[in-house]
């Protein structure tokens, strides 16, 4: 017999099932990917296949604009939600439990529990005041917000790593006459180099992928490429949309993939 | 005992260990002082749980006594952090770097020393060469077995040359034939390198087999400390008898006590030469021990008598398990002979002869 009787593929109407949530899932965007390479200047037209919209964003001023700022904003917020994350985790992990750890738990991944309308509004609040007091209207409330809602992500990959890493390596290097920054330098640092890309990778797509919060933070005239498109979408539908999707979704699926084989390979 | 007073290279002096708080509190260590010497291959054998372990990462300095002191060489150490301290450990888990080959792994002391990187490189070829890994140098650790990555990790403690070795059950991950391969070889590098070693382990044939010198320990103290010949021969208590080899034992009235020696009546009505432990306080009644092999199976009268219940063939030797007369069980151990059986059955009425040197009186 080539299936077990209860393997679920083996139920009738699996594979129909199966096909449905694959073309719920994959034929819209195939749409897009597909109609980005449309000559016709509407969605409801094919004239054939060119890259004039790529080109046309690519020419777009701002589009050029946002992209620079979305990559800015997520280089600088992934980066530095991931050293934030990483001491977390180091701190969360490397030491006896306690009571109030859990509690510490659910504090640290707040961003993950609390929705982002919420988070949002309550930015939206803090950082008016604060513009009022300083004068300074700068990228550095995306920011802030950014890095906050991405610390959750670079956290969770760092913390499985730190979980599943044998503590007596440290005590190892401890009793190796290594002070307890060399034996981070030497032993923790490298062994959760993997779990450190991982969490970077994972914050830099989540906060280049975000809306909500980036649309009640940003001060005027600091779109990223996300609410730009939204706000395309507001006035006409500009093919163009489709572009910066379809490169949005390439860039994407680099990074998740890059994610993957950082985080199969193991020391 | 027959010792020589050897300076001492760690010692424990009144050291508790509490863990938890309040009503929660354990101590795993409770008041324990203890002399290990310079050289010597010393051992902490106990049952799990009995804090054989704790007191080894206090010397360690992964945990920190509640209370008492540990000098090493005359100095209190039992407040610096693991890395000021001159010992090393080789752990349960060997805790190899992974990350790292199996040369660096050797290096990682001397180079966490700040040596010079011409004596790491002969340091490290040095060790490779004791413990017999030149070949595999520059493999990473998980590309080795585990007889191999218990060389290393040998290897990587002797490397910074410690004051005291500390083995945490070292050989219990390997197979039998690994186990008992290691064993000699652990001998030998101690005897090579002149370290004091440390070893704690819960097999009784391996403290036995190895050690200068072993202590036992039960519920977070030391009961005995003493040679291997001490330790099996000259038991102190009952844990001790029993925890290592296997003990018979009768209850027996003492008296005559002194030099060491005592006169021993049974319930037999028997009376019999024993030493008497040490710290015995005179009583009625005392517990007698007396190791199977130390007794002797008579058809006619003995010290003891009673019926044969059962005989168990070991190869080497055979146990004859007795059931006394008082109804106490007794066990007497037989060596075996290629011609002749053991020369009793089941259900023969038997006496028991105990020998002159063969009855320890116990304290507890």
């Amino acid at each position: 017999m080539a299936k077990r009787p209860f393997d679920i593929q083996a139920q009738p109407g699996f594979g129909f099932m199966a096909l449905l949530t694959f073309f719920a899932l994959y034929l819209p965007i195939a749409a897009l990917v597909t109609y980005s390479f449309n000559t016709a200047d509407s969605l409801s037209r094919w004239d054939g296949v060119s890259l004039r919209w790529f080109i046309s964003a690519w020419h777009n001023s701002a589009v050029q604009d946002a992209s620079v700022r979305s990559l800015v904003l997520a280089v600088s917020a992934a980066a530095l939600s991931t050293i934030a994350a990483t001491m977390a985790a180091l701190a969360t992990t490397r030491t006896r439990p306690y009571p109030g750890l859990t509690f510490k738990y659910a504090f640290i991944n707040q961003p993950l529990m609390v929705p982002e309308i919420v988070t949002g509004v309550a930015l939206l609040i803090v950082f008016s005041r604060i513009k009022v007091w300083t004068g300074y209207s700068g990228l550095g409330y995306l920011i802030a917000a950014h890095t906050a809602f991405c610390i959750p992500f670079a956290y969770l990959p760092i913390r499985a790593r730190l979980d599943s890493m044998d503590l007596t390596l440290e005590r190892a290097a401890a009793d190796l006459y290594a002070t307890p920054w060399k034996a981070f330098r030497f032993v923790t640092l490298p062994l959760l180099r993997p779990a450190i890309i991982a969490g970077f990778m994972l914050a830099f797509v989540i906060s280049l992928d975000d809306v909500v919060i980036t649309e009640f933070v940003k001060s005027g005239g600091q779109d990223t490429l996300p609410t730009y498109m939204l706000g395309q979408l507001r006035r006409e539908t500009s093919p163009e949309i489709n572009a910066i999707a379809t490169v949005f979704l390439a860039l994407s699926v680099v990074l998740v993939t890059a994610f993957y084989f950082v985080n199969r390979r193991k020391p | 005992m027959p010792e020589q007073p050897g300076r001492s290279a760690i010692d424990v002096r009144g050291v508790r260990k509490v863990f938890g708080t309040g009503e929660s509190q354990v101590a795993a260590l409770d008041t324990v002082s203890v002399s290990i010497r310079e050289n010597e291959f010393f051992t902490l054998l106990g049952p799990s749980g009995c804090g054989k372990t704790t007191l080894l990462r206090l010397i360690a300095g992964f945990d920190f006594p509640s209370a008492g002191e540990i000098l090493l060489h005359g100095q209190d150490i039992a407040s610096l952090p693991p890395f000021k301290r001159p010992v090393n450990t080789v752990f349960q888990s060997y805790a190899l770097f992974p990350h790292m080959t199996v040369a660096e792994n050797i290096g990682f002391g001397l180079e966490m020393l700040g040596k010079p990187k011409a004596e790491i490189k002969a340091r490290v070829a040095e060790m490779l060469k004791l413990v017999k890994m030149e070949a595999l140098s520059g493999r990473r650790t998980s590309q080795i077995s585990g007889g191999q990555q218990q060389r290393v990790a040998l290897a990587r403690a002797l490397a910074p040359q410690p004051k005291v070795l500390l083995l945490d059950e070292p050989l219990s991950a390997l197979d039998y034939k690994l186990r008992k391969e290691m064993q000699i070889e652990l001998k030998r590098l101690q005897h090579e390198t002149g370290i004091t070693f440390i070893f704690v382990t819960h097999d009784q044939e391996e403290a036995l087999t190895m050690s200068d010198r072993i202590a036992v320990m039960s519920s977070g103290k030391i009961l005995q400390v003493g040679t291997p010949w001490d330790i099996y021969d000259k038991p102190a208590e009952r844990f001790v008898a029993d925890f290592i080899g296997e003990s018979n034992f009768l209850t027996a009235a003492i008296a005559d006590i002194g030099n060491g020696k005592a006169r021993a009546t049974l319930k037999s009505g028997a009376t019999i030469e024993a030493t008497v432990a040490e710290g015995f306080q005179p009583k009625d009644n005392a517990t007698v021990v007396v190791r199977p092999e130390h007794a002797k199976l008579t058809s006619g009268k003995g010290d003891l008598s009673g019926t044969v219940e059962n005989i168990v063939y070991f190869g080497t030797d055979t146990h004859i398990h007795v059931r006394l007369d008082s109804s106490e069980a007794f066990t007497v151990r037989q060596q075996n002979t290629r011609s002749a059986g053991c020369g009793f059955e089941r259900g023969d009425k038997v006496g028991i002869s105990i020998g002159n040197d063969a009855a320890q009186v116990l304290r507890d």
